[in-house]
Protein backbone atom coordinates (compact mmCIF):
# COMPACT_ATOMS: atom_id res chain seq x y z
CA UNK A 1 0.00 0.00 0.00
CA UNK A 2 1.31 3.46 -0.87
CA UNK A 3 1.63 5.98 1.96
CA UNK A 4 -0.79 8.59 0.60
CA UNK A 5 -3.59 8.90 -1.94
CA UNK A 6 -1.35 11.28 -3.87
CA UNK A 7 1.09 8.45 -4.50
CA UNK A 8 -1.62 6.52 -6.35
CA UNK A 9 -2.48 9.63 -8.33
CA UNK A 10 1.18 10.20 -9.26
CA UNK A 11 1.44 6.59 -10.33
CA UNK A 12 -1.59 6.78 -12.62
CA UNK A 13 -0.57 10.01 -14.32
CA UNK A 14 2.96 8.73 -14.79
CA UNK A 15 1.46 5.67 -16.51
CA UNK A 16 -0.41 7.99 -18.87
CA UNK A 17 2.73 9.94 -19.70
CA UNK A 18 4.60 6.71 -20.39
CA UNK A 19 1.72 5.53 -22.59
CA UNK A 20 2.52 8.43 -24.90
CA UNK A 21 -0.63 10.44 -24.15
CA UNK A 22 -0.81 13.97 -25.52
CA UNK A 23 -3.87 14.78 -23.42
CA UNK A 24 -4.38 13.70 -19.83
CA UNK A 25 -7.30 14.74 -17.67
CA UNK A 26 -7.09 14.37 -13.92
CA UNK A 27 -10.04 14.97 -11.64
CA UNK A 28 -9.64 14.86 -7.86
CA UNK A 29 -12.58 15.34 -5.52
CA UNK A 30 -12.04 15.40 -1.80
CA UNK A 31 -15.37 15.01 -0.06
CA UNK A 32 -15.96 14.50 3.66
CA UNK A 33 -16.70 10.81 3.30
CA UNK A 34 -14.64 9.87 0.26
CA UNK A 35 -11.87 10.78 -2.13
CA UNK A 36 -12.59 10.25 -5.79
CA UNK A 37 -9.99 10.32 -8.52
CA UNK A 38 -10.35 9.89 -12.28
CA UNK A 39 -7.53 9.89 -14.82
CA UNK A 40 -8.17 9.64 -18.52
CA UNK A 41 -5.67 9.79 -21.34
CA UNK A 42 -5.43 9.41 -25.08
CA UNK A 43 -2.33 7.23 -24.91
CA UNK A 44 -1.84 3.93 -26.63
CA UNK A 45 -4.43 2.08 -24.54
CA UNK A 46 -4.66 -1.63 -23.81
CA UNK A 47 -6.54 -4.52 -25.37
CA UNK A 48 -8.87 -6.58 -23.20
CA UNK A 49 -6.25 -9.21 -22.49
CA UNK A 50 -3.63 -6.67 -21.38
CA UNK A 51 -6.28 -4.86 -19.38
CA UNK A 52 -7.08 -8.04 -17.45
CA UNK A 53 -3.41 -8.57 -16.68
CA UNK A 54 -2.78 -4.93 -15.78
CA UNK A 55 -3.87 -5.39 -12.18
CA UNK A 56 -1.78 -8.53 -11.81
CA UNK A 57 1.32 -7.64 -9.77
CA UNK A 58 3.33 -10.18 -11.74
CA UNK A 59 2.54 -8.58 -15.07
CA UNK A 60 4.12 -5.67 -16.84
CA UNK A 61 3.68 -4.68 -20.40
CA UNK A 62 6.44 -6.10 -22.57
CA UNK A 63 8.30 -3.30 -24.26
CA UNK A 64 7.68 -0.79 -21.53
CA UNK A 65 10.43 -2.40 -19.54
CA UNK A 66 12.21 -4.96 -21.71
CA UNK A 67 13.92 -7.73 -19.78
CA UNK A 68 12.34 -6.61 -16.55
CA UNK A 69 9.24 -7.57 -14.70
CA UNK A 70 8.00 -4.50 -12.93
CA UNK A 71 4.62 -2.78 -12.92
CA UNK A 72 2.98 -2.72 -9.54
CA UNK A 73 1.05 0.52 -9.81
CA UNK A 74 -2.41 -0.73 -10.74
CA UNK A 75 -2.05 -3.85 -8.61
CA UNK A 76 -1.31 -1.72 -5.56
CA UNK A 77 -4.29 0.48 -6.30
CA UNK A 78 -6.64 -2.48 -6.65
CA UNK A 79 -5.40 -3.99 -3.41
CA UNK A 80 -5.90 -0.75 -1.52
CA UNK A 81 -9.32 -0.04 -3.00
CA UNK A 82 -10.47 -3.49 -1.87
CA UNK A 83 -8.95 -3.04 1.58
CA UNK A 84 -10.56 0.31 2.36
CA UNK A 85 -14.10 -0.26 1.22
CA UNK A 86 -13.44 1.64 -1.99
CA UNK A 87 -13.66 0.84 -5.65
CA UNK A 88 -11.61 1.09 -8.80
CA UNK A 89 -12.42 0.83 -12.48
CA UNK A 90 -10.32 0.73 -15.63
CA UNK A 91 -11.53 0.93 -19.17
CA UNK A 92 -9.23 1.05 -22.13
CA UNK A 93 -9.21 0.89 -25.88
CA UNK A 94 -6.12 0.25 -27.96
CA UNK A 95 -5.00 3.38 -29.83
CA UNK A 96 -7.63 5.47 -28.05
CA UNK A 97 -6.57 5.65 -24.46
CA UNK A 98 -7.29 4.56 -20.94
CA UNK A 99 -9.52 5.71 -18.12
CA UNK A 100 -8.83 4.79 -14.53
CA UNK A 101 -11.04 5.84 -11.67
CA UNK A 102 -10.97 5.05 -8.01
CA UNK A 103 -12.71 5.99 -4.82
CA UNK A 104 -11.54 5.48 -1.24
CA UNK A 105 -13.79 5.62 1.82
CA UNK A 106 -12.26 8.24 4.09
CA UNK A 107 -14.00 6.85 7.15
CA UNK A 108 -12.20 3.54 6.77
CA UNK A 109 -9.34 3.17 9.23
CA UNK A 110 -6.90 1.92 6.62
CA UNK A 111 -7.52 4.62 4.03
CA UNK A 112 -4.25 6.44 3.43
CA UNK A 113 -4.19 10.21 4.12
CA UNK A 114 -4.61 12.44 1.05
CA UNK A 115 -0.98 13.65 1.03
CA UNK A 116 0.35 16.87 -0.41
CA UNK A 117 -1.86 17.56 -3.40
CA UNK A 118 -0.14 20.83 -4.41
CA UNK A 119 3.27 19.19 -4.45
CA UNK A 120 1.96 16.16 -6.32
CA UNK A 121 0.31 18.25 -9.01
CA UNK A 122 3.47 20.31 -9.38
CA UNK A 123 5.41 17.13 -9.94
CA UNK A 124 2.93 15.80 -12.47
CA UNK A 125 3.28 18.94 -14.54
CA UNK A 126 7.03 18.57 -14.93
CA UNK A 127 7.48 15.18 -16.54
CA UNK A 128 9.57 15.12 -19.66
CA UNK A 129 7.63 15.40 -22.89
CA UNK A 130 5.05 17.42 -24.67
CA UNK A 131 1.72 16.57 -23.12
CA UNK A 132 -1.30 18.49 -21.93
CA UNK A 133 -2.47 17.85 -18.39
CA UNK A 134 -5.83 19.25 -17.38
CA UNK A 135 -6.57 19.20 -13.68
CA UNK A 136 -10.05 19.54 -12.24
CA UNK A 137 -9.91 19.80 -8.48
CA UNK A 138 -13.08 19.77 -6.40
CA UNK A 139 -14.12 19.93 -2.80
CA UNK A 140 -17.60 20.16 -1.37
CA UNK A 141 -17.29 23.93 -1.34
CA UNK A 142 -15.54 24.94 -4.51
CA UNK A 143 -13.43 23.86 -7.45
CA UNK A 144 -10.53 25.06 -9.56
CA UNK A 145 -9.01 24.06 -12.87
CA UNK A 146 -5.50 24.36 -14.14
CA UNK A 147 -3.84 23.14 -17.30
CA UNK A 148 -0.22 22.56 -18.17
CA UNK A 149 -0.49 24.59 -21.36
CA UNK A 150 -1.78 27.71 -19.62
CA UNK A 151 0.94 27.45 -16.99
CA UNK A 152 3.59 27.15 -19.69
CA UNK A 153 2.03 30.07 -21.53
CA UNK A 154 2.13 32.14 -18.35
CA UNK A 155 5.50 31.10 -16.96
CA UNK A 156 7.56 29.57 -19.74
CA UNK A 157 9.38 26.27 -19.31
CA UNK A 158 8.16 24.18 -16.38
CA UNK A 159 11.61 22.67 -16.07
CA UNK A 160 13.14 25.91 -14.82
CA UNK A 161 13.48 25.75 -11.09
CA UNK A 162 12.06 29.22 -10.49
CA UNK A 163 8.99 28.34 -12.55
CA UNK A 164 8.51 25.06 -10.72
CA UNK A 165 8.67 26.90 -7.40
CA UNK A 166 6.12 29.46 -8.65
CA UNK A 167 3.84 26.66 -9.89
CA UNK A 168 3.95 25.05 -6.48
CA UNK A 169 3.08 28.32 -4.74
CA UNK A 170 0.30 28.95 -7.22
CA UNK A 171 -1.31 25.53 -6.73
CA UNK A 172 -0.82 25.78 -2.98
CA UNK A 173 -2.80 29.03 -3.00
CA UNK A 174 -5.58 27.34 -4.98
CA UNK A 175 -5.61 24.41 -2.55
CA UNK A 176 -5.75 26.68 0.50
CA UNK A 177 -8.63 28.52 -1.03
CA UNK A 178 -10.42 25.28 -1.88
CA UNK A 179 -10.08 23.69 1.53
CA UNK A 180 -10.59 26.80 3.66
CA UNK B 1 -3.62 33.45 1.08
CA UNK B 2 -5.92 35.16 -1.39
CA UNK B 3 -6.71 33.25 -4.52
CA UNK B 4 -4.02 33.80 -7.13
CA UNK B 5 -4.92 34.27 -10.74
CA UNK B 6 -2.77 33.51 -13.76
CA UNK B 7 -2.16 37.24 -14.13
CA UNK B 8 -0.80 37.39 -10.58
CA UNK B 9 1.40 34.47 -11.44
CA UNK B 10 2.71 36.23 -14.54
CA UNK B 11 3.58 39.29 -12.47
CA UNK B 12 5.42 37.15 -9.93
CA UNK B 13 7.34 35.51 -12.74
CA UNK B 14 8.37 38.87 -14.20
CA UNK B 15 9.60 40.07 -10.82
CA UNK B 16 11.62 36.91 -10.32
CA UNK B 17 13.07 37.13 -13.77
CA UNK B 18 14.20 40.69 -13.25
CA UNK B 19 15.94 39.77 -10.03
CA UNK B 20 17.51 36.76 -11.71
CA UNK B 21 18.89 38.67 -14.67
CA UNK B 22 20.51 41.21 -12.38
CA UNK B 23 22.14 38.50 -10.36
CA UNK B 24 23.69 36.07 -12.73
CA UNK B 25 24.09 36.60 -16.43
CA UNK B 26 26.34 33.57 -16.75
CA UNK B 27 24.14 30.66 -17.62
CA UNK B 28 25.94 27.43 -16.93
CA UNK B 29 23.14 25.03 -16.47
CA UNK B 30 22.74 21.77 -14.64
CA UNK B 31 20.02 19.18 -14.83
CA UNK B 32 18.52 17.20 -11.99
CA UNK B 33 16.21 14.33 -12.89
CA UNK B 34 14.13 12.59 -10.25
CA UNK B 35 12.85 9.04 -10.85
CA UNK B 36 9.08 8.90 -10.31
CA UNK B 37 8.10 5.35 -11.14
CA UNK B 38 6.00 3.31 -8.72
CA UNK B 39 9.26 2.36 -6.98
CA UNK B 40 10.36 5.98 -6.60
CA UNK B 41 6.95 7.16 -5.42
CA UNK B 42 6.77 4.39 -2.81
CA UNK B 43 10.23 5.25 -1.51
CA UNK B 44 9.45 8.95 -1.06
CA UNK B 45 10.65 10.52 -4.31
CA UNK B 46 8.11 13.31 -3.88
CA UNK B 47 9.77 14.49 -0.69
CA UNK B 48 13.11 14.33 -2.48
CA UNK B 49 11.72 16.39 -5.37
CA UNK B 50 10.31 18.91 -2.93
CA UNK B 51 13.59 19.23 -1.04
CA UNK B 52 15.46 19.84 -4.28
CA UNK B 53 13.05 22.64 -5.21
CA UNK B 54 13.22 24.16 -1.74
CA UNK B 55 16.99 23.98 -1.50
CA UNK B 56 17.55 25.47 -4.94
CA UNK B 57 15.02 28.21 -4.27
CA UNK B 58 16.47 28.98 -0.83
CA UNK B 59 19.92 29.31 -2.32
CA UNK B 60 18.66 31.41 -5.19
CA UNK B 61 20.02 29.04 -7.80
CA UNK B 62 18.06 29.51 -10.98
CA UNK B 63 20.15 27.92 -13.71
CA UNK B 64 19.13 24.35 -12.95
CA UNK B 65 16.54 22.34 -14.81
CA UNK B 66 14.55 19.96 -12.67
CA UNK B 67 12.75 17.11 -14.38
CA UNK B 68 11.02 13.92 -13.49
CA UNK B 69 11.10 10.63 -15.24
CA UNK B 70 9.89 7.06 -14.75
CA UNK B 71 11.79 4.15 -13.27
CA UNK B 72 15.52 4.35 -14.03
CA UNK B 73 16.16 0.69 -13.27
CA UNK B 74 17.33 1.03 -9.69
CA UNK B 75 14.17 0.03 -7.85
CA UNK B 76 16.32 -1.36 -5.05
CA UNK B 77 17.90 2.06 -4.41
CA UNK B 78 14.98 4.44 -4.72
CA UNK B 79 14.57 7.35 -4.63
CA UNK B 80 17.04 7.87 -7.45
CA UNK B 81 18.22 11.20 -8.81
CA UNK B 82 20.34 11.79 -11.90
CA UNK B 83 22.57 14.86 -11.80
CA UNK B 84 24.14 16.30 -14.92
CA UNK B 85 26.49 19.21 -14.34
CA UNK B 86 28.54 20.67 -17.17
CA UNK B 87 32.11 19.39 -17.09
CA UNK B 88 31.26 16.55 -14.72
CA UNK B 89 30.20 12.97 -15.42
CA UNK B 90 26.45 12.32 -15.38
CA UNK B 91 25.75 10.52 -12.12
CA UNK B 92 22.77 8.62 -10.76
CA UNK B 93 22.51 8.76 -7.00
CA UNK B 94 20.50 6.16 -5.09
CA UNK B 95 18.70 6.23 -1.75
CA UNK B 96 18.27 9.98 -2.00
CA UNK B 97 16.45 11.02 1.12
CA UNK B 98 15.91 14.68 1.93
CA UNK B 99 19.29 14.97 3.63
CA UNK B 100 21.14 13.56 0.65
CA UNK B 101 19.07 15.74 -1.68
CA UNK B 102 20.40 18.80 0.13
CA UNK B 103 23.90 17.40 -0.04
CA UNK B 104 23.54 16.92 -3.79
CA UNK B 105 22.72 20.58 -4.24
CA UNK B 106 25.43 21.82 -1.92
CA UNK B 107 28.21 19.44 -2.75
CA UNK B 108 27.60 18.25 -6.30
CA UNK B 109 25.87 21.20 -7.94
CA UNK B 110 27.55 24.04 -6.02
CA UNK B 111 30.96 22.65 -4.98
CA UNK B 112 31.22 20.27 -7.95
CA UNK B 113 32.27 17.25 -5.94
CA UNK B 114 30.84 13.73 -6.22
CA UNK B 115 29.22 12.18 -3.18
CA UNK B 116 30.61 8.83 -2.01
CA UNK B 117 28.56 5.71 -1.29
CA UNK B 118 25.45 6.77 -3.15
CA UNK B 119 26.47 6.49 -6.78
CA UNK B 120 24.62 3.75 -8.68
CA UNK B 121 26.52 1.80 -11.27
CA UNK B 122 25.33 -0.38 -14.16
CA UNK B 123 21.63 0.31 -14.62
CA UNK B 124 19.26 -2.35 -15.93
CA UNK B 125 19.92 -3.10 -19.61
CA UNK B 126 16.66 -1.64 -20.88
CA UNK B 127 17.40 1.86 -19.78
CA UNK B 128 20.70 2.10 -21.61
CA UNK B 129 19.77 3.98 -24.72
Amino acid sequence: MHATVCDYIADLVQNSVEAGASLITLEISTLPEKIEVAVSDNGKGMNSETLRSAVDPFFTEAGKHDHRRVGLGLALLKQTAEAVNGSMKITSQPEHGTEVGFSFDRRHLDTPPPGDIALTLTGLLTFEGDYELKVIRKSLKDEYRISRSELIETLGSLEQITNIALTKDFIKAQEENLLQ
Amino acid sequence: MAKLTLDDLRKLRDEKQKAMNMRDPENKSAQIIVGMGTCGIAAGAKETFNTIIEELTARDISNVLVRQTGCMGFCHSEPTVEVIVEGMPAVIYGNVDTELARKIINRHVISRKLIDNHICDKPAMDIIR
